[in-house]
């Protein structure tokens, strides 16, 4: 049995080790044009500042990839033929499979704006982009980014290091408040402010300004605005890279199209991570789920597909984690940006820099969201399992504490009190 | 298609060798006013520092001397500090390590490593060369204990000076760690009182110079039969103690507060070497290997030092119980080249020398019996373990990088694994280090619950020794 998972990202190693471990004699072949390793995509930015080389960004010596079995190829992949079952390599070779993983990942969001191909408009997903990036960065001064996600302070801390200027466009009335209650927006875009970022609320951009040599000088908001730059970071989110699915008929929406088996419509092909598109089939909104966790819990579970296991794909309890600048973030669970039916209770330390926030509905927590500390992820996921009440969860904070030693408990003491 | 992904361009891409090199200079980050001075007082304290020690011998001693440039020095490099993590505030702060011609093995840490070796070098076996130095701190030792200086004291002073100097910038520089705050200060205590002072102020009041902060096998001849007769002789009961001190921490308190706290306790709070490589070693503890060869070499290396002491020790008390008639002569060259090759050249001029190319943890690391003992009692008996965060792990792989034991920590971290490892001083840096809060040093109930297994904790050690990922048959 020959099979074959395209992309080396997350989802798809996770998926080859497993099936490693289900078939020890089948033959595994994982296909990437953009590495021949396994790297850690969430480090990209660390490479960038100088916290570590890229050989440090990958998860696993390079030995230990042959003494799985695991066999790699570099190569881009520009058509996927179903019919006779092999995938065409730009090069021009071609390699055949039985069972196929598709995991692809995604790419940065272009809206559409005047000038997003120029020179010097980026978005940061890949190591082409990092290395665009360092290119870029040799000439700037000025940066502007487009969109207030994760990505654009992860892209905002990198080029202050190397002392450029970062202007910060913000559809929204405050960073990412369509995911982050009003509390903990505000604190984000106070500490974004103190880091020296021109942070520009509710201003959208209308067009990035072309220098006359296809390279961009500026860009104009829709308020008329003209701010110059000599990079622009188009971190609007990301969306399914399905350029490789062009002309293989493989059914895709937004992304591929899978079940809750992560199978596509095709014989013999299954897809996962951010690329995927699992049809919910009348129970809402399809499912594109886009952060390295769940890309990791759909690679586990694309092993047992790809062995020939029945599965499911049952997301697991909500859980995402992030840090700006020096200050962490995690969330367990349901924490909707805008109060509905639910409760919120918020507790916030003196000085700014750190706060909790419970929800819960009839009795029962539904989410937990910190700042600036660190709670046990499997003590808070099983709280949400067991349902436990607000007051449970308030008298056995101490268990969930992963703060360091020595560090203040002084929140969780005055919460609990 | 974009000018930005060209696809011969895309093919082209090398990302193993060149794809991420160092910004151009224009693009990192420049000095305040404040770096500028700081540069400059050190700059000038390390010039006059040169010319002391090639004719040190030929100026008259004075006390505003050694005054003038350690104060320069220490000023300088306290100021140095300020000017990199001030300004904002504390947090991680590992920009431009990879870029830094002194902490990437670059120009500056290849002469910097030179010089490091040289002084160890001309230390031990050509105390000549450092006599300029000793005549420059003279003034310094009658003043503070009223006796001349020697090449010892000349050691201990600049081992003590830096400690302090740079643990002022560990301070500093994780200002919002209170693990490391404390950490910090209780090795600055450990070397400036039980290491510097108190060995001084005995020989001051005639009484033998006795370090309390190191005990064997690590001081190896601290349970010599010379070392214990020599002491059990000495008049007033102040020797006596220093004997039960040397048995009673040796064989006593390392595996008692081992089992509570892990090696820690001893490696990252109170021993001197772990005290110089926590705070000197600090900008180089990204320089260990993470190699498996190298941690194949480190458990090998490690325990067959401990078994050389152990042996010498052995074997020097068989002699002197027959006084003489086991093995003289032989016991005595062991001892000699035991000192010379481990206490000297091991510990010293590799161990610290090499601390720009190598890191900071290289005798703790591959030969310092002490912390094989430790490790041995951590590994099976101790509370102490790493704990990791369910699935909160994106592998990115800093707290890897910064592990001064060269501890692959993420990949126990990535399988939701507690790092129990001989090697682990407890420092604390891959849990600061880490941006998704994954790690957390702990003292749990008990070591039954550290890793599958610990109930046996005999069966889990040659797991762990074969362990790493089983070859494909």
């Amino acid at each position: 049995m020959q099979v074959v998972v395209l992309g080396n990202g997350i989802t798809g190693v996770t998926a080859a080790i497993g099936l490693r471990a289900l078939r020890p004699d089948w033959r595994i072949t994982i296909v990437s044009g953009e590495s021949t390793y396994h790297y850690s995509r969430p480090a990209l930015m660390y490479v960038f500042m100088g916290h570590m080389r890229y050989q440090e960004t990958k998860p696993y010596p390079d030995r230990f990839w042959s003494e799985q079995g695991l066999e790699l190829v570099r190569a881009w992949v520009d058509r996927i033929d179903p019919e006779a079952k092999v995938l065409e390599c730009r090069d021009g070779s071609k390699i055949p499979y039985d069972r196929l993983l598709i995991a692809t990942g995604a790419k940065s969001n272009k809206f559409g704006w005047p000038g997003q191909d120029l020179m010097g408009v980026q978005g940061l997903y890949n190591l082409m982009d990092l290395r665009l990036l360092a290119a870029n960065a040799e000439r700037a001064r000025r940066a502007v980014l487009v969109g207030g996600g994760l990505i654009g302070v992860e892209l905002a801390e990198m080029l202050k290091t190397r002392g450029i200027d970062v202007t910060f466009l913000v559809r929204e009335s405050s960073y990412w408040n369509n995911i982050l209650p009003p509390e903990e927006s505000a604190m984000v875009t106070e500490l974004l402010r103190e880091e020296g970022l021109d942070l520009r609320l509710e201003t959208e951009l209308d067009e990035i300004l072309d220098d006359g040599s296809g390279r961009c000088r500026g860009v104009r908001t829709k308020g008329g605005e003209e701010i110059p730059c000599e990079i622009v970071g188009l971190t609007a989110g990301v969306s399914p890279n399905l350029s490789a699915l062009r002309g293989s008929g493989i059914p895709c929406g937004r992304g591929v199209l899978v079940d809750w088996g992560l199978k596509t419509q095709v014989e013999d092909v299954w897809a996962a991570g951010d690329c995927a598109e699992i049809q919910t089939e009348g129970e809402g909104r399809n499912l594109i789920q886009q952060v390295w966790y769940t890309g990791k819990a759909q690679g586990e579970v694309a092993a047992r597909a790809l062995a020939g296991e029945e599965v499911r794909y049952t997301p697991r309890t909500w859980f995402n984690s992030a840090k700006f600048f020096d200050l962490e973030y995690q969330v367990y669970g349901f924490v909707p940006p805008k109060k509905g039916e639910e409760n919120h209770h918020f507790w916030i330390d003196a000085d700014g820099k750190k706060s909790l926030r419970i929800v819960e509905k009839e009795g029962q927590v539904l989410g937990i969201q910190v700042m600036g500390m660190r709670l046990r992820h499997l003590v808070c996921e099983r709280w949400l399992k067991e349902e436990r009440s607000l007051e449970y969860v308030l008298s056995h904070l101490y268990e969930a504490d992963f703060d360091p030693e020595f560090f203040s408990r002084s929140l969780i003491g005055e919460v609990t009190a | 298609m974009s000018a930005n992904d060209d696809p011969e361009e895309i093919l082209a891409f090398d990302e193993e060798n060149e794809a991420f090199p160092a910004p151009m200079p224009s693009q990192r980050p420049k000095p305040n006013a404040l770096g500028v001075l700081a540069r400059l007082l050190v700059g000038v304290g390390a010039i006059l520092l040169l010319v002391w020690a090639i004719w040190g011998m030929q100026f008259v001693p004075n006390l505003l001397w050694p005054i003038g440039i350690f104060g320069a020095l220490s000023l300088g490099g306290i100021l140095w500090s300020v000017a990199t993590y001030g300004g904002k505030p504390g947090g991680i702060r590992n920009d431009g390590t990879f870029f830094n011609a002194g902490t990437s093995r670059g120009w500056v840490a290849w002469i910097l490593g030179f010089v490091f070796t040289l002084f160890y070098v001309l230390l031990y076996w050509y105390p000549n060369g450092v006599a300029g130095l000793v005549a420059l701190v003279d003034p310094l030792s009658r003043g503070l204990f009223g006796l001349p200086a020697n090449r010892w004291f000349l050691y201990g002073f600049l081992y003590t000076l830096a400690v302090l100097v740079m643990g002022i910038r560990m301070l500093y520089r994780y200002r919002h760690n209170k693990y490391q705050i404390y950490r910090t200060l209780s090795v600055m205590f450990f070397q400036t009182i039980l290491a510097f002072l108190i060995p001084h102020l005995l020989q001051l009041f005639d009484q033998p110079e006795f370090y309390f902060s190191y005990f064997w096998p690590l001081k190896y001849d601290y349970l010599f039969p010379s070392t214990i007769h020599g002491l059990l002789k000495q008049p007033g009961g102040l020797a006596v103690f220093m004997v039960f001190w040397t048995v009673a921490l040796s064989l006593v308190a390392v595996p008692i507060l081992t089992y509570f706290f892990g090696k820690r306790w001893y490696c990252s709070w109170v021993c001197g070497c772990g005290g110089l490589a926590e705070t000197m070693g600090d900008p180089f503890r990204h320089l260990s290997s993470k190699k498996v060869s190298a941690w194949r070499l480190e458990r090998f290396l490690i325990y067959f030092v401990l078994l050389l002491i152990v042996a010498l020790t052995a074997i020097l008390w068989i002699n002197s119980a027959m006084e003489g008639g086991f093995l003289g002569s032989f016991s005595q060259a062991y001892a000699h080249w035991y000192g010379f090759l481990i206490g000297s050249l091991f510990a010293g001029v590799i161990g610290v020398g090499f601390y720009p190319i190598l890191g900071s943890r290289v005798w703790c690391r591959f030969g310092c019996p002490q912390a094989a003992i430790l490790g041995i009692f951590q590994r099976l008996f101790s509370r102490f373990r790493i704990t990791t965060n369910g699935g909160q792990c994106m592998s990115c792989g800093n707290c890897s990088t910064y592990c001064e034991m060269g501890i692959d920590v993420r990949a126990y971290a990535q399988r939701g694994e507690n790092i129990v490892r001989a090697s682990c001083v407890g420092c604390g840096i891959c849990s600061a280090v880490c941006p998704r809060g994954v790690l957390k040093l702990e003292n749990g109930k008990g070591s039954g619950d550290r890793f599958e297994g610990s109930e046996n904790p005999l069966a889990a050690l040659r797991v762990s020794l074969g362990k790493g990922f089983e070859k494909r048959s």
